[in-house]
């Protein structure tokens, strides 16, 4: 069950990747809506489900996006994955602030594995990416905390308007 | 979720993703080369697998065949050695065989040029048998006596030049007064210029010639050669070269001579079965081909050379 929600989660933050958030942020990439649910995924089931979750999803990203390098997007969100679960559990990051702030450190941690293995690789220049990651880190920080919000608002919202229902 | 069975080994599960995906990336990328990552990686992997596998294989091999396999080497080595050894000795035989055939190819050469009657020593094995028993007296045995014609006070020559004289002969064998022995003396004259001497031994590996006269023309590397006045030797042998030139008492001077002949390796020399019939002169070898009792015929050398009259007891011309 838990598997399947996973899956589900990550099939539509690509969806909405894909399709919904680069017309919110202007056309560029500045929010990665599955790196969001992969740190969202990790700190709430840990590193193993965390790296597992961001290597399907960024091996998927990376598979839909022409001209990548399948697998440096699924190497660097199954470090962020493993290493959030990792820290998730170490530590309680349940509140707010954690929480942006495990989304800022993700987020710029899988920028800089990102841009730094195919700039090793010779692969690709990043004119900018100090400022590529940033926009990324703060993009990220602000959706994943609604997003989260309101994901674990959600069953309560919903248990609400059942017993609303019974009521009447 | 499937994940949960390994869970208990996170790492293990983190280190197995992240090879997963490196090769993946790695089949991707090529190098600055153009050739594949993943092929690169691989092959330069492989290659040192091989190198050690290598390197493993090679230790083994060497430490058999260095070792293990030394047995077969030691007798082959035995073998080789033994081989070496009968080859050495066949060398050995075979140089000895050649020696032997340029001495005699140079006896037989001289005997067919010199206008002498002689006798080779031998033709199978070395003329001389024997030296001297007694350093003071350079003396050596030939295998030819006087079964084979050999007489007293016949003179001896090898290709370089003479040797000496007959001083006794015995049925199958003859003892050799060499030039150098300090009892022997031979009549002389320096070719080039044709001065008369008296060559005599001075039991040193040097000749001495006396009784030149002081006005003669002598340079050292002038060839002395026999004169054939002494009744014993022909004329016009070679007996050495003038190595240098002493002072003298009165009208005549000594001349310190290097003999021709190399007296410490004479393997086989020669007999003059003939002898001079009178006193020479500068016309050439006399007696050629003539077999005469030389010794009933002989002259003092000495006085022949010195033009005055024996000495009182001397028997030969080299007695002195």
């Amino acid at each position: 069950m838990k598997a399947a929600a996973v899956l589900v989660g990550i099939a539509l933050a690509l969806a909405l990747q894909t399709t919904v958030a680069r017309f919110v942020v202007g056309g560029t990439t500045a929010v990665d809506l599955v790196l969001v649910a992969v740190v969202y995924v990790a700190l709430t089931t840990g590193p193993v489900s965390g790296m597992i979750s961001g290597s399907v999803a960024g091996l998927i990203q990376d598979a839909l996006s022409s001209g990548e390098v399948i697998g440096i997007g699924g190497l660097s969100k199954a470090i962020v994955g493993f290493l959030v679960g990792v820290i998730g559990q170490q530590f309680i990051v349940t509140a707010t602030l954690p929480r942006l702030v495990m989304l800022v450190a993700a987020t710029a941690l899988h920028g800089a594995l990102f841009m730094g293995l195919y700039v090793a690789l010779g692969l690709r220049t990043f004119s900018s990416p100090w400022q590529a990651i940033a926009g990324q880190v703060l993009g990220n920080a602000i959706v994943g905390i609604i997003a989260f919000t309101l994901i674990e608002a959600m069953p309560g919202v919903i248990e609400r308007r059942r017993a609303g229902r019974r009521v009447r | 979720m499937a994940v949960l069975d390994i869970r208990q080994r996170t790492g293990w599960l983190f280190f197995v993703v992240m090879v997963a995906h490196i090769i993946l990336i790695s089949a991707q990328v090529n190098t600055r080369r153009g050739v594949p990552l993943l092929e690169a990686v691989v092959f330069g992997a492989f290659a040192e697998v091989q190198r050690a596998t290598t390197s493993v294989v090679t230790g083994v091999q060497d430490g058999w065949n260095n070792y293990f396999a030394l047995q077969q080497i030691r007798r082959e080595n035995q073998q080789l050695t033994r081989e070496v050894t009968e080859m050495r000795v066949a060398l050995q035989q075979e140089r000895a065989l050649a020696n032997q055939t340029r001495v005699l190819q140079q006896l037989l050469n001289l005997r067919t040029t010199l206008p002498l009657s002689t006798t080779a020593g031998s033709v199978t094995e070395s003329t001389v048998i024997g030296g001297g028993p007694s350093p003071a007296f350079r003396t050596i045995t030939i295998d030819k006596g006087s079964h084979d014609g050999i007489r007293q006070d016949m003179a001896v020559i090898a290709p370089a030049g003479v040797v000496g004289r007959v001083v006794m002969p015995s049925g199958r064998a003859a003892k050799v007064q060499l030039l150098i022995d300090s009892n022997a003396a031979a009549g002389a004259m320096v070719e080039r210029t044709r001065a008369q001497g008296v060559v005599v031994g001075t039991g040193t590996e040097r000749l001495l010639m006396d009784y030149v006269p002081s006005s003669a023309d002598l340079k050292p590397g002038d060839q002395v050669v026999t004169s054939g006045i002494d009744g014993i030797y022909p004329k016009g042998l070679v007996i050495g070269q003038i190595e240098s030139v002493l002072g003298g008492t009165g009208d005549s001077r000594k001349i310190v001579i290097k003999p021709a002949v190399d007296f410490s390796s004479l393997e086989a020399v020669l007999v003059v079965l003939a002898a001079p019939l009178a006193a020479p002169s500068d016309t050439g070898p006399r007696g050629a081909g003539v077999q005469t009792d030389a010794a009933s015929k002989r002259q003092p050398q000495r006085d022949a050379a010195t033009g005055t009259a024996p000495e009182a007891g001397e028997s030969g011309a080299d007695d002195r």
